[in-house]
């Protein structure tokens, strides 16, 4: 930790962080303050100057951009730890399987992961996210609700971002497969269960942490490119990305709606690759 | 080496089959049904002409049997017809596919020559000013989302400035030269260029930071080269072979890159035709087109492995 605290720029994407945080818990409160909620249409103000009660204006449907701003917000970083997360938990599993089992389970499971590196990951997410709910067979009312459009675009881009976890986790265990108290462990019949989480997961922490902590920022930079789309977070609800969708209609008479959602996702983006970065430097110095 | 590219090419060709399987049991679970679209274009049409229609296309047989006349037919060279163009997918591709070619070895090539010698700069002053400032560009650029940066190149560029149009590949009704293409593809080169900026001056820098502390970067200063020489007659030449592989390996995210990028410039290549095929329901469109975008990754990171062994001999291809 006070390694990370030494690196200035580590220190300004924390900061940053924290503030981006910051803003999207107070997305309740501000929107009560400001009267308006991030949702609601009104067509009589559309695309007003900066004002009291709209402090940064209105956008095409007369929406207040600041209380959709820290909405989106809140879905972007959500998003993004969340599907960090899901493939941290999905890389992890196999990368240690792949390790602990060797053989044909280990060979079957890195050609898996050698396939999903080579797939071009956009158009791939384009089809995955065309997907009709309702054909693969769930039930409509729950994926109309929000949280489940949420859950859909983690499963979705997790689903591809799992191979850098995977692969680092497979090759530190095949390393600690060599070692001493592994084949102790081995020799006392300890169950490959109980070895994946006593034995081998505390010691591969390390690049997992690390790869995790850069792939937000990815993660956050593919939802918002299928929010633009058109295919991620869908409207009303508000994310960076789909914010953007509409500011492309008004570039020429309203350039300021696409500025400000473009900014928070760069600083986002910028903020947990500075602290990715920082965490690598400070957890593993060799791995520069 | 014939036996490790045999291999590969096999590899490969298996990946494109499981990719086509994959891709093709997908297309059956997009919303909507070109059968009935059309059935529901035309109110006169009966059941019986909806299940004769359904005949005709085939749409009535099981996924498998499906699956298998369109492999046969693909590995004869027919590509079916495309539902949205009306022509043949080969026909409906070779455009869009020239098109997005070009803004992909334009951007490449731009964001090469900028990022190879802030590279180089970077790694000579490695801990100073300029590399901090280079370092820090660098990392901007890698967080700038590539469609945003478009917007923005679109708002200062043509909206403020107008010395760059905006969209599409050619003034409507003007001259449709090739200056006016090039004139037309002067945003979305830049966007795309400046997105990849950051990853290619990375990789430039610690290639040539490793590559300056080699033993015989040493035995030639001691010689008395000067310093030009051995940055670039050196270390410049072995720092390369690194970043060839590299960038060979980044063609997938490059191909990403230009997908967002034409939707923002309304730019018709292939990731516009990606996007209304899948949109569209046009399934013959749609697999052979992610068909090839996978195929070209798959031949990026295959050129990745034959270039390194081909610019370093020490690597054994295999």
């Amino acid at each position: 930790m006070s390694r990370l605290l030494r690196q200035p720029a580590a220190i300004l994407g924390i900061i940053l962080l924290l503030l981006l945080g910051l803003g999207a818990l107070l997305a309740g409160p501000v929107e009560g303050w400001l009267g308006a909620d991030s949702e609601s249409l009104d067509l009589m103000s559309m695309l007003l100057p900066p004002s009291l009660s709209h402090p940064l204006g209105t956008d095409e449907l007369g929406r207040d951009m600041l209380a959709r701003l820290l909405r989106g917000g809140q879905v972007s970083l959500l998003v993004g730890l969340l599907t960090a997360a899901a493939a941290a938990v999905l890389g992890t599993l196999v990368g240690l399987t792949a390790g602990l089992r060797g053989g044909w389970a280990d060979a079957l499971l890195m050609r898996l992961t050698d396939g999903v590196i080579a797939l071009p990951l956009l158009p791939l997410l384009i089809v995955l996210g065309a997907l009709d709910p309702a054909k693969l067979g769930l039930p409509p009312d729950w994926f109309r609700s929000e949280s489940a459009g949420l859950i859909r675009i983690v499963i979705i881009i997790a689903l591809v971002g799992w191979t850098t976890v995977a692969r680092l986790v497979r090759a530190a265990t095949r390393s600690l497969m060599q070692q001493d108290f592994i084949r102790a462990a081995q020799a006392l019949g300890v169950p490959p269960g109980r070895m994946m989480l006593r034995h081998l997961l505390p010691n591969v922490a390390t690049p997992i942490i690390v790869a995790t902590s850069l792939s937000v920022g990815n993660i956050i930079l593919l939802e918002s490119a299928l929010s633009f789309l058109g295919l991620g977070v869908q409207p009303p609800m508000a994310s960076w990305g789909n914010m953007l969708t509409g500011a492309l209609q008004q570039l020429f008479t309203a350039p300021m709606l696409a500025v400000w959602p473009g900014s928070l996702i760069f600083l986002t983006v910028l903020s947990f690759n500075l602290l990715g970065d920082g965490l690598q430097e400070a957890l593993d110095p060799r791995g520069q | 080496m014939a036996r490790h590219l045999a291999f590969r090419l096999l590899q490969g060709a298996l990946l494109l089959l499981i990719m086509s399987v994959l891709v093709y049991g997908l297309m059956g679970l997009m919303p909507g049904d070109p059968i009935e679209l059309m059935a529901a274009g035309s109110p006169s049409m009966t059941p019986e002409d909806v299940a004769r229609l359904k005949a005709v296309y085939g749409v009535d047989q099981p996924l498998l049997t499906r699956y298998g006349h369109w492999l046969a037919s693909a590995l004869s060279g027919d590509l079916g017809y495309s539902r949205l163009s009306a022509r043949p997918v080969a026909e409906t591709l070779a455009g869009p596919l020239g098109r997005s070619a070009g803004l992909m070895a334009g951007s490449l090539t731009l964001a090469l020559l900028l990022a190879l010698p802030a590279g180089v700069w970077a790694a000579l002053r490695q801990g100073r000013f300029a590399d901090h400032a280079l370092n820090l560009a660098a990392f901007a650029a890698i967080s700038l989302p590539v469609f945003w940066l478009g917007l923005l190149l679109i708002i200062l560029f043509a909206v403020t400035l107008s010395w760059f149009p905006a969209s599409g590949v050619e003034t409507v009704g003007g001259s449709s030269g090739l200056l006016d293409h090039l004139w037309h593809m002067v945003l979305p080169v830049s966007a795309l260029a400046l997105a990849s900026f950051g990853h290619y001056l990375r990789y430039m820098r610690s290639a040539m930071i490793a590559a300056l502390r080699e033993n015989w970067i040493r035995t030639a200063r001691a010689k008395g080269l000067s310093t030009f020489q051995v940055v670039l007659r050196h270390s410049l030449r072995n720092a390369l072979i690194p970043v060839t592989t590299v960038l060979a390996l980044d063609v997938g995210a490059l191909f990403s890159g230009v997908l967002v990028t034409e939707t923002v410039f309304a730019y018709p290549g292939m990731g516009k035709l990606i996007f209304d095929a899948v949109m569209g329901n046009d399934y013959n469109l749609a697999l052979a087109a992610l068909l090839l975008a996978t195929g070209l990754t798959l031949l990026g990171s295959l050129l990745a492995d034959i270039l390194q062994s081909l610019l370093d001999p020490r690597v054994k291809f295999g």
